[in-house]
């Protein structure tokens, strides 16, 4: 089974980035591919590289980096979200004027068309919100 | 073409339950998520939505809840990550009741 | 390599303002009629707030994007659903919302409602009857 994982919310406010890695993870682990993760409204807080949650709890955006390390996974951040709420790359930053960049390892920032796309190629899309 | 429904609310919080077991067709799924789980629970107002239903619910969500599932509505599946996993592959498409 | 088009349903149920999903739907919504689907969208549960006419966003600030919903004819987005129930609960009819249109080039560019209005079990059936199903 080909998926596409769509995740609306970011880290640590609500459960769905929590739920959507424990299904992604599942997935894989089952031998099925994940054509892509898109992450859209706050779900792109899911890729700033500068979170620091206590030490004593989950790391969600290393989580994800470390995922989509082992399995060289498509994670990307919907650009007008990202825009919005200030997840940027050095694309983005050169563009926009911005001074910073924190985007973490392994995500990437696209236009909404890789959503789309994602539930065109894929046998299933599963969405995780509030 | 069978459906599989996610609810991940409270039904004593929103109305996405509602929606969800009143829009169901014969032959889909309904899996209880995150603070869905709540619906889950037998003698709650919430559990004359199910009947008649193919209902499951996520064990992980129920224990970090405290829910034991002698609590649970008879008839209800207790699944894992792995068995939500293939719920969907089971089912044609999947609708998530933000 | 999937070739064969899609039914995609982008299903609202979220009323406007109070938070973005409703306007970042309709980005997707936007988006996504260039890819050639067969694209439907449905308003339902509070998402049928978002068609209410007149809207005047001025006093909170905020972009009023309202008048966005009466381009989708333009983009090809003739399927609209509207959840009878959810209006009737809501005490509204169609009468309060937007009345949407498009332009049927193969019938001269005659106007055509875009909205159809749709029982619960209606709606149950359509989306029963679609490939992929985005939520917002």
């Amino acid at each position: 089974m080909k998926l596409t994982i769509q995740v609306n919310e970011g880290p640590y406010q609500h459960q769905s980035s929590d739920t959507a890695y424990f299904f992604t993870k599942a997935a894989l682990e089952k031998g099925h591919e994940i054509f892509r993760v898109f992450f859209y409204h706050d779900g792109v807080n899911n890729g700033t590289r500068l979170t620091t949650p206590p030490q004593d709890d989950r790391n969600i955006v290393n989580r994800w980096s470390e995922l989509g390390k082992e399995y060289d996974l498509d994670m990307v951040l919907c650009v007008a979200a990202a825009q919005r709420r200030g997840i940027v790359d050095d694309g983005e930053a050169e563009r926009n004027g911005k001074d910073a960049t924190n985007i973490a390892p392994g995500f990437r920032i696209s236009g909404l068309g890789q959503l789309i796309e994602g539930g065109v190629q894929s046998d299933r899309l599963v969405v995780f919100g509030d | 073409m069978a459906m599989l429904h996610l609810v991940n609310k409270s039904p004593y919080d929103a109305c996405n339950l509602d929606t969800a077991s009143s829009i169901m067709k014969s032959g889909d799924s309904l899996l209880l998520i995150e603070d869905g789980v709540y619906g889950a629970v037998k003698n709650g107002k919430a559990a004359s939505l199910l009947g008649g239903l193919k209902v499951s619910v996520l064990g992980p969500d129920l224990a970090a809840r405290g829910i034991s599932e002698d609590k649970l509505i008879d008839g209800i599946e207790v699944i894992d990550y792995a068995g939500f996993v293939d719920l969907v592959e089971a089912n044609d498409k999947v609708q998530s009741w933000l | 390599m999937s070739e064969a088009v899609k039914k995609f349903m982008y299903i609202n149920r979220k009323a406007p303002y109070g938070t973005i999903y409703a306007w970042e739907a309709l980005e997707v919504v936007l988006i996504g009629a260039a890819f050639e689907q067969d694209v439907s969208v449905t308003f339902m549960d509070d998402g049928v707030y978002q068609l209410m006419k007149d809207q005047d966003t001025s006093g909170i600030g905020m972009k009023n994007f309202s008048p966005t919903y009466a381009a989708l004819g333009d983009f090809e987005i003739t399927k609209i659903y509207v959840e009878k129930e959810s209006l009737e609960e809501r005490g509204l009819s169609l009468d309060d919302l937007q009345h949407l249109v498009w332009e049927d080039e193969d019938e001269d560019w005659a106007e055509k409602d875009s909205i159809r209005l749709v029982s619960r079990t209606e709606l149950a059936d359509v989306l029963a009857d679609q490939d992929v199903l985005f939520n917002f």
